[in-house]
């Protein structure tokens, strides 16, 4: 899972997001501990520790002292805002400005998005029928 | 961060060789470091002086704030695992292990014998008669259970098979784990022990060539491979560590993180990006202190 070109603690960070957004790490249960971490994925314990910092800075992991730490109630929610506006800047933002430079208005942009949003789920629900029959 | 290892100024010079050249460094408590560098490049010329198995031209290493010449205090707070560390010649390696529990304040008998376990090695051959994979388990075993506030490591696994040198890997994370202590690991196997490592120093020529983050490092140099032409039109302007070039295809590593624009760039002028793990940027860094001109080769060169 370890990608050579990003800071390993990082990578670690964004298991531990990854896990809370699909739900198979619940709020307020248990995290990984920095030494379970580092003896699962072999890497240094500071590096670890260092990935679980980023996460309790955010408020999405909780230290309870002399227990453990715990998903933060409320974690899936910050993540997901999260992941909103970094969506919103990488993809909806030059989307914006290229529609901008084509003469389009909001509600041309937002007359396409429909057209191609339900050309899109007809494509993915082909594809799931096709799936079932092979 | 307490420092538990001051040097300034060490120089250690051989008759016709210089073996460390000015070096000044800390290094930090509780930390593992990685000490890379070529052969003859000082690694073990420093770690002896360090542990007062060597003396110094000139120039001054301080231990816990001490000199560590006969000074039984320090002496008994490191541990120095010598690539070739020599046994006498009737003693097995209960006799090794009885010798370092003496010796090691904090020797730890019950892990000693989980690792002996680890490593299936046999105690009652005498030393001289064990493979190489042997003889460097018995030195990994008195490294790891000494539990020295700081431990040297000079090379630990030769011999080792993959398996072995993983024990060894996951033994030492899951003991610094439970008690953290300054671990130095001089190593080849860069990539092996890139992620064990919290800090790096790579050593060139007597000389300090890098000190850093290992994590820092990561990403600090990118490979771009494509269209000669559309290379060199990208790489202007940028650091090049190395070139390499067959035909019309050619691929550059670059120093420098790359920005969102640059990866844009780099897809829109349909060029492909491979990271450069730690073992290729060291061993790129190193070859350009070495050849500072040389950063050109072809794969034709390369054959020859």
């Amino acid at each position: 899972m370890i990608d050579e070109g990003r800071p390993l603690f990082i990578q670690i960070a964004e298991t531990i997001e990854e896990s809370i957004l699909d739900g198979s790490l619940a709020e307020e249960a248990q995290a990984p501990s920095t030494n379970e971490l580092a003896a699962f994925y072999r890497i240094n314990p500071a590096t670890a520790a260092k990935g679980v910092a980023v996460l309790t800075d955010k408020g999405v992991l909780i230290k309870r002292r002399g227990i453990g730490m715990f998903v933060a109630a409320g974690a899936r929610g910050i993540l997901l805002a999260e992941r909103r506006t970094s969506f919103a800047e990488k993809f909806i933002d030059p989307l914006i400005a290229e529609a901008r430079t084509l003469g389009l208005d909001d509600d041309d942009l937002t007359a396409l998005l429909r057209e191609r949003s339900a050309r899109f789920e007809g494509a993915e629900n082909a594809a799931s029928t096709e799936g079932n029959h092979p | 961060m307490t420092t538990v290892i001051d040097v300034q100024h060490l120089t250690k010079q051989y008759k016709d060789k210089t073996a460390l050249d000015d070096v000044s460094l800390t290094i930090e408590k509780d930390t593992i470091y990685g000490l890379l560098g070529r052969n003859g490049a000082g690694k073990t010329t420093l770690m002896s002086i360090l542990t007062a198995q060597n003396f110094a031209t000139s120039g001054q290493a301080h231990l816990f704030g001490e000199a560590p010449y006969e000074n039984a205090d320090v002496l008994s707070r490191i541990c120095f695992v010598r690539e070739s560390q020599r046994y006498p010649d009737d003693a097995t390696a209960t006799h090794a292990f009885k010798a370092a529990r003496l010796f090691f304040r904090n020797w730890d008998q019950e892990l000693a014998d989980r690792l002996i376990d680890d490593f299936q090695l046999p105690m009652k051959t005498t030393i001289k008669k064990l493979s190489r994979g042997q003889l460097s388990a018995v030195g990994v075993i008195i490294g790891l259970a000494s539990r020295a506030e700081i431990t040297f490591f000079d090379e630990p696994y030769l011999g080792l098979d993959a398996v072995a040198r993983q024990i060894f890997y996951d033994r030492l994370l899951q003991d610094y784990a439970e008690h953290p202590r300054t671990i130095i690991l001089s190593s080849h196997l860069i990539d092996e022990v890139a992620s064990l490592i919290e800090k790096v120093i790579v050593i060139d020529n007597g000389r300090i060539l890098l000190h850093e983050d290992t994590d820092a490092l990561r990403g600090r140099a990118s490979t771009v491979i494509g269209d000669a032409a559309k290379i060199e039109a990208w790489a202007d302007g940028r650091e090049v560590l190395h070139r390499e070039s067959l035909g019309r295809v050619a691929s550059v590593t670059v120093l420098g993180h790359l920005s969102d624009a640059d990866r844009a760039a780099i897809a829109a002028a349909d060029l492909d990006l491979a990271p450069v793990s730690l073992q290729q940027l060291i061993v790129r860094l190193t070859q350009n202190a070495a050849h500072p001109e040389s950063t050109t080769s072809t794969m034709a060169g390369e054959a020859r």
